[in-house]
């Protein structure tokens, strides 16, 4: 069974499509990434998918059933536009939220008193929100996200605003919770967070789904043919290479249409060429992101 | 616990746990303890002039001269204008009247005096007109004098169909009571339903509504939002319905005659809780609307007066509705929602309004509050996340073709 499953969802506001026959699955225990440009339609996605707007046509399920007030105790969302009440404490609006999610007050204290002395922010707990800086309310919010200890946790831009020790604070805790077999979805424009955490990804643009699959899959899906060579010496001109470009140290060799990489090592061995390094060049997600981008813009 | 019973909880703590809230519970009750109290210390305080005044007198007419001591006032009789005026100038007398010779066809005298005043003083005027009586009714029994003073004392007396006194009534003590209930009443749903608006603005300004949204429905947002706040502007309206209990017993010793003579009847009661509990509901639910179409809490409170106004019209026609109670006008504000409370309370205070036209109000506002209950879940869903932006009236209307 799949943790979510959105069928050809589409969202249209006025004449502009937001979201235009988008459809994923997300597999239980993953990392998995909703990324595109600003604008794209993720926060719209993400809010069909939490029921907070309701999608034109197609379907969404949740762990297998339209959400629904028991499924919706079991997820954790942490919304883009982020505030909390100011005037409350820090316990309290902890208490507060977990209770909507069906979590009584003592367990509620005893959870979050363990998740902010984890932060370093137990002894604000009787603060006041709007005494907290912008960073450290945000993390309250994570904490408010995963304080019912959800299946299903989903993140909208987690790290925007976020100074680098509490973006590794948040990071571990998503290591954390995918180690315990908890789901995440997450939204960013960052493509370095995507290549650190997650599994799989969905691209968007312009409402559109334009990548989808496994981190490996789509990252091979584009590759350009290219190899990176680091070896001892000139290397020269090779059959089949079309073009060399310096890369950090080694070359990236360019190999036309007939030629495979297996056949480049041939090749290599028999000049006598003394290899350090031999690997396929990949593209980075950067790469990827601005050349499907860059196409749908023509 | 059931989602909503948590929102209305949290709303309602967080209502009457606002200073201003408090405050305005506890004025009311202040006020009028403090206004008995001055009833009880004042009249002890104000002296009652014992000095004698002296007024002159002309009389042309040549029959005014009975009776001239009246109670603190002395008339004096000058026989000519000028004697009068000489002793007006040299402070003999305060002022003195002229009863010209055709008095007795015109009524009319004329008075002169030295201080410029709004109108002559009651005491003065009593005294004038007493000794003119008097007088004038010479030879009469005193009996007969003092009851043309006093000519008449009206007590009615309103019957029923059936020729039995009827419950109701009427006259200024059945006035006052719903007159006081609907100020009280405007007060308790404006702040209550008030909250409400600045509550959503907030919520939209602070971000909140996103995360609230996410564990609960529109729909319970709005049931647990209207429902804790009422609870509070309930709790409002017992606290002072309560305190006036008290208040009452305590002012029928210095206000007696006006304040003793009142009463709430159960049929009252049970018309002002049906009344505060719809018409609250409607106010809220509409301010509910607004508050999720307006992006801050300053926007929706200019917005909110388009729906104040009506609620507070039967009030500037206050005296219309009492003079016609029973008029065309009046039952067509008996059935408009908005204008329903506070024109069904003035009217129960003054007759007895036909069980059908009750039963036709009260249908249509439970009709409306639902109807908007629906709509503006619909209406929450769609806007309470837009920020920013204030959709017009066009794109309300499609949104709610569309949900």
């Amino acid at each position: 069974m799949f943790s979510v499953e959105v069928n050809h969802i589409l969202k249209t506001y006025g004449k502009r499509a937001a979201v235009n026959d988008v459809s994923f699955n997300v597999n239980q225990g993953e990392i998995f990434g909703l990324i595109g440009p600003n604008g794209a339609g993720k926060t719209t996605t993400i809010r069909m998918m939490m029921d907070i707007i309701k999608p034109d046509s197609g379907d969404i399920k949740i762990m297998g059933e339209k959400l629904n007030d028991n499924s919706k105790n079991k997820i954790g969302y942490l919304p883009e536009e982020r505030g909390l009440y100011k005037k409350m404490t820090v316990m309290d609006t902890i208490i507060y939220f977990a209770s909507l999610k069906g979590i009584d007050a003592p367990l509620a204290r005893q959870r979050g008193e363990e998740l902010l002395k984890r932060a370093d922010l137990l002894p604000h707990r009787n603060k006041r929100i709007e005494e907290l800086s912008r960073g450290m309310s945000q993390i309250i919010q994570v904490i408010i996200t995963v304080i019912h200890e959800p299946d299903l946790i989903i993140l909208d831009e987690p790290f925007s605003g976020l100074d680098p020790v509490n973006t590794q604070l948040l990071k571990d805790l998503i290591r954390d919770l995918k180690k315990k077999g908890k789901t995440i979805i997450m939204s960013t424009h960052l493509m370095n967070d995507i290549e650190e955490l997650c599994d799989r990804l969905l691209m968007i643009n312009k409402g559109r789904a334009v990548l989808y699959g496994s981190l490996a899959e789509v990252k091979s899906n584009y590759r350009n043919n290219a190899v990176l060579v680091e070896a001892a010496g000139e290397l020269g001109n090779i059959e089949g290479v079309t073009a060399q470009t310096p890369h950090n140290g080694a070359v990236e060799l360019k190999l036309d249409a007939k030629t495979t990489p297996q056949m480049l090592l041939e090749r290599l061995v028999k000049k006598g060429i003394v290899v350090n390094r031999f690997e396929l060049s990949t593209p980075s997600l950067t790469e990827i992101f601005i050349k499907v981008v860059g196409d749908e813009h023509e | 616990m059931n989602k909503t019973l948590l929102l209305i909880k949290h709303e309602f703590i967080g209502t009457v746990r606002r200073k201003a809230f408090i405050i305005l519970t506890l004025a009311f009750p202040l006020i009028a303890l403090l206004g008995i109290l001055a009833g009880q210390v004042l009249p002890g305080m104000i002296k009652t002039t014992t000095t004698v005044e002296k007024v002159g007198y002309v009389d042309q007419v040549g029959l005014f001269n009975q009776t001239t001591a009246e109670n603190n006032i002395h008339l004096i009789l000058y026989s000519t204008e000028d004697a009068a005026k000489t002793a007006l100038e040299q402070k003999d007398i305060s002022e003195y009247f002229v009863i010209p010779a055709n008095y007795i066809k015109t009524g009319s005298i004329q008075r002169y005096t030295l201080t410029t005043e709004i109108a002559p003083g009651s005491a003065v005027q009593s005294a004038i007109s007493d000794f003119l009586l008097n007088n004038l009714l010479q030879g009469n029994s005193p009996d007969i004098i003092a009851r043309a003073k006093n000519p008449v004392n009206i007590s009615s007396t309103t019957l029923t169909a059936g020729g039995t006194p009827a419950s109701n009534q009427g006259g200024f003590t059945a006035i006052i009571l719903p007159y006081i209930f609907c100020i009280l009443l405007l007060l308790a749903i404006f702040t209550s339903s008030g909250y409400l608006l600045q509550g959503l603005g907030e919520e939209k300004e602070n971000r909140v509504m996103e995360i609230l949204l996410s564990s609960i429905s529109p729909r319970q947002l709005l049931a647990g939002k209207v429902l804790g706040l009422g609870a509070a502007g309930l709790v409002q309206i017992v606290v002072w319905l309560i305190s006036a209990n008290f208040l009452l017993r305590m002012a029928s010793a210095s206000w007696g005659s006006v304040l003793g003579s009142l009463q709430i009847t159960p049929e009252f009661l049970i018309l002002g809780i049906v009344y505060f509990i719809l018409g609250y509901l409607l106010m809220a639910i509409l301010m509910a609307g607004v508050g999720s179409i307006s992006p801050t809490a300053r926007e929706g409170q200019q917005m909110s007066v388009i729906f104040i106004m009506p609620v507070i019209i039967p009030i500037y026609f206050i005296t219309l509705i009492l003079e016609n109670s029973d008029s065309v006008a009046v039952r067509i504000l008996t059935f408009i929602p908005l204008t329903a409370p506070i024109t069904v309370m003035v009217r129960s205070g003054i007759s007895v309004i036909p069980i059908w036209e009750l039963a036709v109000s009260i249908g249509i506002l439970i009709l409306s509050v639902w109807g908007l209950f629906v709509l503006t879940t619909k209406l929450f869903r769609t806007y309470l996340l837009m920020y920013g932006k204030r959709p017009d009236l066009r794109e309300i209307v499609r949104s709610f073709r569309e949900s």
